[in-house]
């Protein structure tokens, strides 16, 4: 069954899902990644966005995409508030890893419940134009709806990427993650940054949610099968690099369609899986940790 | 002499309140979870039946009052509720949550008890059990693992030139891989080369480079076993890849609700796939306008199937069925009334309904209806004829295949 087109398209659609994959664990890998908040209600909150992207594209006709990125300043008021709430429940008397965590899946909890209160528990889709459409380069074929969340994945997390390295807050960001005392001695004030980071770490899931919504059908507890998923390629990436987590998801998106094309899709995340646990026997802190 | 006053009086008293108290059906139903989209609207049509049946006064001159759970879609939820619906709740009757994987870790508890168990789409899920109590709504049929795609397969088989290759794929889970290990049968009895047979995990984001892998073995036909998420990702990859068979479809979940009818329009076009109730005129049975009627009507801003089509009818007539039983032999005797079920034909609001081996129905009625003529963005057009033609089995019969699905 091999041939080059075969092989060709499931490398194309692996690093458009690999793309897709990155979007929505680019919140985690600054919040897990960098802050070590076990944001276990992160997908939840890319539902959230999904549904955010729902509400206004069938009302208004307004493109995903653009819902998503008109929402992730909202999604980041959200977010400031949830790590004040977390903070000073937890994080301040230390209670944070195990009591945290709880936190986090009741919150998810929470979300899930919230949303099928208010909306309903029937699938919700988006229509937009290009979804229907598919590009083809040669024997190559780019369907609209893969290829618009991974254009809009990589400038996210370019912009990300961008953000943390190059902007004083950013750096801030990244020097809370490393040394939290010596940051004090400097005169800045972690918690403030921690929640700049956590909020910025929020945002991210509305642009998520939009993505999510046009590849498939979304219901509200649909954001429990990526939490494995994305903590892997956080972990596998090393843990609060932006270009590791990028590398891992995309060679798990790449690796799970050489599966599914040529062994068998049920093998799929059992060997994407095992390519993480390969890597972390020779790279325990992952492909770019220090 | 005063004391045997008291405990007389008292004694009448505890009877006439016993003979007001009212009969009780007890259930757990998917209200949250990945069927609660289903269980929700079959929950609709539970109480639209209640209201039906209390506005006439009742069965046996009692109200008929529901004690429900939400199974949350757990099926590890299921047994702990029904053990307390029967013991602590004390209800009367029981009938079963919705789906085969919330069906069967009931039984063991609902047969202990010797209790009669009306169910809610299950496939096969008396297969083992053998349960003389058990009813299925569903209408599989007899052989409901093979009796589910059989259409699928006669109606290739019909066509010219007959199809002689065959594509399956699924997902790993208990109702698809059910339907795929039927539609192996089915295909090795009707002599289809299997050139494809994979399944995939529930999870699948991406369903082009399976769809790929399919169109790369050549297969005439192609025979899908998916729940709702992946029906939609299977249907679009067919159509971004260009898949080019004969027949496309079989035995998908999802595209029988109005939601996802909408969003694909168009995409389906030609697809042959299972459904149990279509408004087709060969289906219009007594009453079930009426239902669909009422069921649209309080469907309305609950997030559910705004249609309801595929379920709700079913979910109207188990309770019917059971009501009807009640009703014919006076009494709450659960061997009085599962011999009802057995020897009667029941008159429902999905038609006639005859129980036979193992509590399923005697026939199978699994239609094989095609998408045609659709319109981009247009729930209304499935709410009339003429979108998803029935094609088998013969006796529903509302027109003719269109041959092939796509060349």
């Amino acid at each position: 069954m091999f041939s080059a087109d075969l092989l060709a398209n499931a490398v194309v659609s692996g690093l458009l899902l690999g793309g897709f994959y990155a979007a929505v664990a680019i919140g985690l890998a600054i919040v897990f990644g960098q802050l070590d908040i076990v944001n276990i209600a992160h997908p939840a909150f890319v539902i959230v966005g999904s549904y955010t992207a729902y509400i206004l594209n069938s009302r208004f006709g307004l493109d995903p995409v653009l819902v998503g990125v008109l929402a992730a300043p909202l999604f980041f008021i959200v977010g400031v508030a949830i790590y004040r709430i977390y903070y000073a429940a937890f994080e301040r008397t230390g209670q944070e890893s195990l009591s945290g965590l709880a936190f986090f899946f009741g919150l998810m909890f929470i979300i899930e419940v919230t949303l099928i209160l208010v909306y309903g528990v029937d699938y919700r889709l988006v229509s937009a134009g290009y979804s229907a459409q598919t590009l083809a380069f040669g024997f190559v074929d780019l369907p609209g709806r893969m290829l618009v969340p991974f254009v809009v994945a990589m400038t996210l997390t370019a912009a990300v990427w961008l953000y943390l390295s190059r902007t004083f807050m950013g750096r801030a960001i990244q020097a809370v993650a490393q040394d939290r005392g010596a940051l004090q001695l400097m005169g800045a004030d972690p918690v403030r940054i921690k929640q700049w980071a956590f909020g910025l770490g929020i945002a991210t899931a509305a642009i998520a949610g939009a993505l999510l919504i046009i590849i498939g059908p979304v219901e509200p507890s649909v954001g429990r099968q990526y939490i494995g998923r994305v903590f892997a390629i956080v972990v596998l990436g090393g843990m609060g690099s932006i270009q590791g987590m990028l590398i891992a998801a995309l060679l798990l998106g790449v690796t799970e369609n050489l599966v599914s094309t040529f062994y068998g899709p049920s093998w799929a995340p059992a060997v994407a899986f095992g390519v993480l646990l390969a890597t972390l026997a020779v790279r325990p802190a992952g492909l770019f940790g220090r | 002499m005063r004391r045997i006053c008291i405990a007389l009086f008292a004694a009448a008293f505890a009877g006439a309140a016993a003979a007001a108290d009212p009969i009780k059906i007890g259930f757990s139903m998917a209200l949250t979870g990945g069927l609660a989209g289903a269980g929700k609207g079959a929950l609709i049509a539970m109480e639209i039946w209640r209201d039906d049946v209390n506005k006439k006064g009742g069965l046996l001159g009692r109200q008929v009052e529901f004690v429900y759970y939400d199974d949350a879609t757990q099926p590890a939820k299921v047994p702990p509720i029904y053990t307390k619906l029967i013991n602590v709740d004390k209800v009367d009757l029981v009938v079963s949550s919705y789906g085969t994987n919330e069906i069967v870790p009931a039984m063991p508890i609902v047969m202990r008890n010797k209790m009669v168990f009306p169910a809610l789409f299950g496939l096969a899920a008396n297969e083992e059990f053998k349960y003389d109590r058990y009813f299925q709504i569903m209408p599989a049929g007899p052989y409901p693992k093979t009796d589910w795609s059989k259409g699928f397969f006669e109606l290739a088989q019909q066509q010219k030139p007959r199809p002689q290759t065959i594509a399956i794929v699924a997902a790993d889970a208990e109702f698809a891989l059910n339907a795929a290990a039927g539609a192996r049968e089915n295909a090795k009895k009707m002599g289809f080369k299997i050139v494809y047979d994979k399944t995939y995990p529930p999870a699948t984001t991406d369903f082009t480079p399976i769809v790929r892998a399919i169109q790369a073995t050549n297969p005439d036909i192609v025979y899908v076993g998916s729940y709702p998420p992946d029906s939609t990702g299977m249907v679009k990859a067919a159509n971004e890849v260009g898949l080019k068979v004969k027949m496309f479809g079989g035995g998908m979940v999802g595209l029988q609700f109005a939601a996802i009818q909408k969003n694909l329009g168009p995409l389906l076009n030609n697809v042959v796939n299972y459904d149990f109730w279509v408004p087709e005129p060969t289906l219009d049975f007594p009453g079930v306008k009426e239902f669909l009627a009422k069921y649209q009507e309080a469907a309305k801003g609950k997030g559910v199937d705004p249609l309801g089509h595929y379920l709700p009818p079913f979910a109207y007539a188990y309770m019917q069925v059971l009501g009807q039983a009640v009703a014919a032999t006076k009494s709450l005797d659960q061997a009085k009334i599962a011999d009802y079920f057995r020897k009667n034909t029941h008159d429902t609001v999905v038609g006639k309904v005859k129980f036979g081996r193992n509590g399923e129905w005697a026939t199978s009625r699994v239609l094989m209806v095609q998408f045609r003529d659709l319109q981009p963005d247009n729930l209304e057009q499935f709410a009339g004829p003429g979108k998803r033609v029935v094609l088998y089995p013969k006796a529903w019969k509302s027109g003719d295949i269109v041959f092939p699905y796509k060349q």
